[in-house]
């Protein structure tokens, strides 16, 4: 066991990890911060996707101590500070770009990745992108509408198939 | 998931000293390893994570030569290639996703040595060098057939230097679900030197196609490989693809990167 320090969501935690606890059983097993899905934990759906200094990755493919002094980021800490839905959640719920919510947490965190190095991706770009996010449920058609509408692009001629 | 102890030290040196002891193995990106790990088929005693080792990452060029740290992750590669390294931009960009692109790293790619794996085409097409902690190794004496390289115990990457071609590209024919190569060609031209490597295809792992390399040498262009076909002896066949159907896709992959090289 080894005592692992990180900073998330923008305070400081600490916990304890063996060699072998993955990062997303950190947070949610140690930290008790549940909205950090497992949805394969083979490294294929993204469902645990957070950002660890600023990058996104797959919390269920790191080891909690690799994640040792780094600064961490999870769908908890995406509310605006007065508790309202930040811009990406908002144009989730806008645009139905969720059914039962399970893969929700890797698309909003793979979204707001995506947006910070590209503010106005095009259709193709967001799909590209989301290449390592699986939904069961929507098609991914209201996802990608969605994160448009959140980067400010106009969604109103992309057909709601 | 057995139990192992992790350490991450900052240095080459501390690493290679971590490394010797029994049972130790190194951890690089970890996206090969932790799923292997999960399954049990592999069960170190001790990881020795390179991920904070700063003078193992980045990218930097050198006349000719691109140099990148063998820390450095598939998503910095592709960033950095960009403009001056047209087909390894491509190909660190087609790896996985974009978070398994912040994470996996060339080191761990060309140590772990996957027939599928993209980077040891790219390596073997530009006559790249893997330097380690303690030597130098041509990446034609490099790789060793399949999920075997020269590397011996305890000895880790910690570079490769890429002769920066003048055209070069990369050709993925993507496996659809686990989006490896089922077959990818590297074209890489250096004056009157071309390089032509397939992975995905070979029983034996990544191999140059040198009738290729010689039809392109005096004239690089599609038209000088349309009339050569890659034999099916020594290809994979499995539920993918048969051996034959590999064979054709080199010749269709080979084509399409000298018509894409820039
Ligand atoms: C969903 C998914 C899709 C992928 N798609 C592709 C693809 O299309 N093409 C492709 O090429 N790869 C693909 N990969 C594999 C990916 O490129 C891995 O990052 C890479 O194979 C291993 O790099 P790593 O740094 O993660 O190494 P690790 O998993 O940490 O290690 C792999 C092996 O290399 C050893 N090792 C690690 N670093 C070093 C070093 N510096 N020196 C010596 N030994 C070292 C380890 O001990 C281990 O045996 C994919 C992976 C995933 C999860
Ligand atoms: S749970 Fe991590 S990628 Fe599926
Ligand atoms: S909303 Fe159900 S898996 Fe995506």
């Amino acid at each position: 066991m080894a005592t692992v320090t990180m900073t998330v969501n923008g305070k400081s935690r600490t916990g304890e990890a063996e060699g072998r606890t993955l990062l997303v059983s950190f947070l949610r097993e140690e930290l008790n911060l549940t909205g950090t899905h497992v949805g394969c934990d083979t490294s294929q759906c993204g469902a645990c996707v957070v950002h660890v200094n600023g990058e996104a990755v797959k919390a269920c493919t790191m080891f909690a101590q690799e994640a040792d002094g780094a600064e961490v980021s999870t769908i908890e800490g995406q509310a605006n500070a007065d508790g309202s839905l930040n811009t990406i959640q908002q144009a989730f719920q806008d645009h139905h770009g969720l059914q039962c919510g399970f893969c929700t947490p890797g698309m909003v965190m793979s979204a707001a990745a995506l947006l910070k190095d590209n503010p106005k991706p095009s259709e193709q770009e967001i799909r590209n992108y989301l290449q390592g996010n699986i939904c069961r449920c929507t098609g991914y058609h209201n996802i990608v509408k969605a994160i448009m509408a959140a980067s400010g692009q106009d969604v109103s001629a992309v057909a709601a198939e | 998931m057995y139990d192992f102890d992790f350490e991450k030290p900052s240095t080459i040196d501390e690493a290679v000293a971590a490394l010797s002891s029994e049972g130790a193995q190194a951890l690089g990106g970890g996206q090969t390893l932790i799923p292997t790990l999960k399954q049990r088929l592999n069960m170190p005693e001790k990881l020795v994570s390179l991920t904070g080792i700063a003078e193992m990452k980045g990218v930097s060029s050198d006349g000719g030569t691109m140099k990148i740290g063998g820390g450095t992750t598939h998503g910095t590669v592709a960033k950095e290639a960009k403009g001056s390294f047209a087909g390894l931009a491509k190909l660190a960009s087609l790896i996985g996703d974009p978070a398994v692109r912040n994470r996996g790293t060339i080191g761990g790619s060309l140590a772990n040595n996957d027939p599928a794996a993209c980077y040891p085409s790219a390596c073997m097409a530009t006559g790249a060098t893997i330097r380690t902690n303690s030597r130098e190794i041509a990446a034609d004496d490099f790789f060793d057939g399949l999920f075997t390289t020269a590397l011996e115990e305890g000895e880790i990457i910690v570079g490769v230097d890429f002769p920066v071609p003048e055209a070069s590209d990369y050709q993925k024919f993507e496996q659809p679900a686990s989006r490896f190569p089922l077959v990818g060609v590297f074209v890489a031209k250096h004056g009157d030197r071309v390089g032509v490597a397939v992975t995905g295809a070979g029983e034996d792992g990544v191999f140059r196609w040198t009738e290729a390399e010689e039809a392109l040498a005096g004239n690089f262009s599609a038209d000088a490989v349309s009339g050569l076909s890659h034999s099916a002896d020594g290809l994979i066949s499995d539920l993918h693809g048969t051996a034959e159907y590999r064979a054709h896709l080199i010749g269709v992959l080979t084509k399409r990167a000298v018509a894409a090289a820039s």
